[in-house]
């Protein structure tokens, strides 16, 4: 298919007709740059979104207690469940398909060292907040299982809490050093914060972590937790423990299964989905835009390819007349037709590419941070896709050109005028 | 070699019908070198088409080196064209943008040759016609009359059966005219069947046969 022969026709017809040729490369070139263009920005809002979701489990969902509105086994509505160490600790013996529960208790607290004291809240959790929210430590060591079994004096402070605590320039000096919570003195053996910085995470830097077993013995907490994390095993959804978390406290705890109350929760996981969703309903967009700019240039070049035909008439009747069969001729204008579309449409793959990867260089390397715009790009599975679309409208653009080139009639073209 | 049949041949509009054959009989043996005459629009140029297979016929039978070349499938038509015949046309009909060796080499192109054996066969034949110094001349670099050696070359170069050629001399003056048809001479000398359209009395007294075709019947074909 590719021998000389064939070579030496199609760039004998581009020559002859540079600009002709270079106009209807362009219609190719821009459909499949601005298909890339658009993808890529898509990938940078998509990116810009899910950045904000860091590496925090997604398969996760959160439930508290609020007051009940139904009355129920003799209870009044409007009381408050009171959920408890020994609720997580049936959960997570009891449902199918849980990872790890989280459960988190919040007490406001007076923190002191040496002359300092501040006030800053202290948590009670186990040691699996941290895969939940994605914290980042930024020295020593979060809560660990240990911490929890021997309950341990030992706590994890904010890096906010340790600069104000032991100087700006010396939050690091906090690690090993004993400071006082509420009275009790503690060790401390972390500093942590939010894996990205915005207005709703600031009170992460500001907040201290015991274990919660250490709580609830030093602050008479009495085993209450406020809500926990629950997230699911990888071949689980979490909305499909939702129900038996939240039936199961209900249960426990006298709440009405029929009341929307009581128990609540919020299912990130449905959230994170719908999002997906909207991403993915917009790519799907782009590229039935995309797509739609490509036809343009795909009927461009069909259209030039009918015109070489009608000009090469003569030509193709000669071809004919030596021996030439239908098929050797439809190739010749489809592979024609395949290496103008892909020429150009691989230089318009280039440069979308290029664009989306200097924007996003550009935006690195002066450290430019939008809210909604973040590391555009361009996948490799895109760019194949986008490949194939060409290689597919090639054959379609010139496939028309190619029958009407087989029908010539070579004692019509070859008719002396 | 050649053998005709009551060959009928009308073109048709949509509201006129031209009957250009009537019922042509013929019989052309191996090796014979013959011409065709007749006034114009007489239907020689129909004719020769139909021998080169480049048109088809609407009733009665050719039959070809043995073969009826009838109802042929547009890849059948191109094969036989390929391989049983040569075919010369006024107006020479090469391709610009190749060479000359390359024009001669083009119908082996189409039997998937390659390209080196290719080019070597299309140079013994251009040394045949004597352009051999000419081979990578583009045909607008060339006379009338060498582009005219240059088409004959292409039409042997498959070794034809048979050597057809419509008024090869029509657009050349008489010295070069000369000149192509003593080539056709020599051709036939080495023993191909040539049959050539014209009507130039001249040339048609160098060929064996001449057949007169006269409104769409042949008149007599005297020796
Ligand atoms: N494709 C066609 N459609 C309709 N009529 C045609 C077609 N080709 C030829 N004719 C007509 O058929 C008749 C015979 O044409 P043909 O070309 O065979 O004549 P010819 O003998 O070769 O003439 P000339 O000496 O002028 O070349 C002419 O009247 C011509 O007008
Ligand atoms: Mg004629």
């Amino acid at each position: 298919m590719f021998d000389r022969d064939t070579w030496q026709e199609i760039l004998a017809t581009i020559r002859k007709h540079k600009l002709r040729t270079a106009l209807t490369a362009l219609g190719v070139f821009w459909g499949i740059f601005m298909l890339i263009f658009m993808l890529g920005m898509g990938e940078g809002l998509r990116n810009a979104v899910f950045r904000d979701f860091g590496s925090r489990a997604k398969n996760v969902m959160y439930v508290w207690s609020s007051p009940t509105s139904k009355p129920y086994r003799g209870f009044q509505p409007g009381r408050v469940p009171r959920l408890n160490l020994d609720d997580i600790t049936y959960l997570d013996e009891n449902v199918d398909g849980i990872d790890y529960i989280a459960p988190r208790t919040t007490i406001s607290g007076s923190i002191s060292y040496n002359e300092n004291v501040e006030s800053y809240n202290i948590r009670g959790e186990l040691s699996d907040m941290i895969t939940v929210e994605g914290y980042k430590v930024y020295k020593g060591r979060y809560i660990q299982p240990s911490d929890i079994e021997e309950s341990r004096k030992v706590i994890v402070i904010g890096k906010r809490v340790a600069e104000v605590l032991f100087g700006k320039g010396e939050w690091d000096k906090a690690i090993g050093k004993y400071i006082t919570a509420n009275g009790v003195e503690f060790q401390v053996v972390g500093i942590f914060g939010p894996e990205f910085l915005k207005p709703w995470t600031q009170e992460d830097l500001e907040a201290t972590v015991i274990p919660l077993t250490t709580m609830h013995r030093a602050f008479g907490t009495g085993g209450q937790i406020h809500y926990f994390a629950v997230s699911a095993l990888p071949q689980y959804k979490v909305s499909d423990i939702e129900n038996d978390v939240k039936s199961i406290l209900q249960q426990r705890h006298s709440v009405s299964p029929q009341d929307p109350r009581g128990i609540g929760g919020f299912n990130l996981e449905k959230e994170f989905d719908k999002i997906t969703g909207l991403f993915n309903s917009i790519s799907v967009f782009l590229w039935i835009v995309g797509i739609g700019t490509l036809i343009a240039g795909v009927i461009g070049v069909s259209n030039i390819m009918m015109i070489v035909v009608k000009e090469r008439t003569k030509e193709i009747g000669i071809r004919k007349a030596l021996g030439a069969t239908p098929g050797v001729i439809i190739r010749s204008i489809l592979t024609e037709s395949i290496v103008i579309t892909l020429i150009s449409g691989y230089l318009g793959l280039l440069a979308g590419t290029l664009l989306i990867g200097s924007i996003d260089y550009i935006m690195e390397y002066n450290e430019i941070n939008v809210q909604m715009f973040y590391n555009p790009e361009v996948s490799l599975q895109v760019g194949i896709g986008a490949l194939l679309i060409l290689i597919i409208s090639g054959t379609i653009a010139g496939f028309i050109p190619g029958m009407m080139a087989a029908k010539v009639n070579p004692v019509l073209a070859l008719k002396d005028e | 070699m050649i053998q005709l049949r009551n060959i009928k041949k009308a073109y048709k509009t949509e509201f006129t019908s031209l009957q250009v054959l009537k019922g042509i009989d013929l019989i052309i043996e191996e090796g014979e070198f013959v011409s065709i005459m007749g006034s114009s629009g007489s239907g020689k140029s129909t004719l020769l088409n139909i021998l080169g297979i480049l048109d088809d016929y609407d009733e009665g039978t050719y039959t070809l080196a043995g073969e009826l070349m009838k109802n042929l499938s547009e890849k059948q038509a191109a094969y036989y064209r390929n391989r049983f015949i040569g075919f010369v046309f006024q107006s020479f009909n090469l391709l610009n943008f190749k060479t000359a060796v390359e024009n001669v080499a083009l119908p082996l192109y189409y039997q998937k040759v390659n390209r080196d054996q290719r080019l070597e066969k299309a140079m013994h034949y251009l040394e045949m016609v004597g352009l051999k110094d000419w081979s990578d001349h583009h045909p607008n670099q060339l006379s009338g009359g060498q582009q005219q050696r240059v088409a004959i070359a292409r039409a042997m170069v498959t070794e034809p059966k048979v050597l057809l050629a419509d008024e090869p001399t029509g657009a050349l003056d008489s010295t070069t005219s000369h000149e192509v048809m003593n080539l056709f001479q020599e051709i036939h000398q080495n023993g191909k069947t040539v049959v050539l359209v014209t009507h130039e009395q001249d040339i048609a007294e160098k060929t064996e046969r001449i057949i007169n075709i006269q409104d769409g019947l042949i008149l007599n074909s005297n020796e």
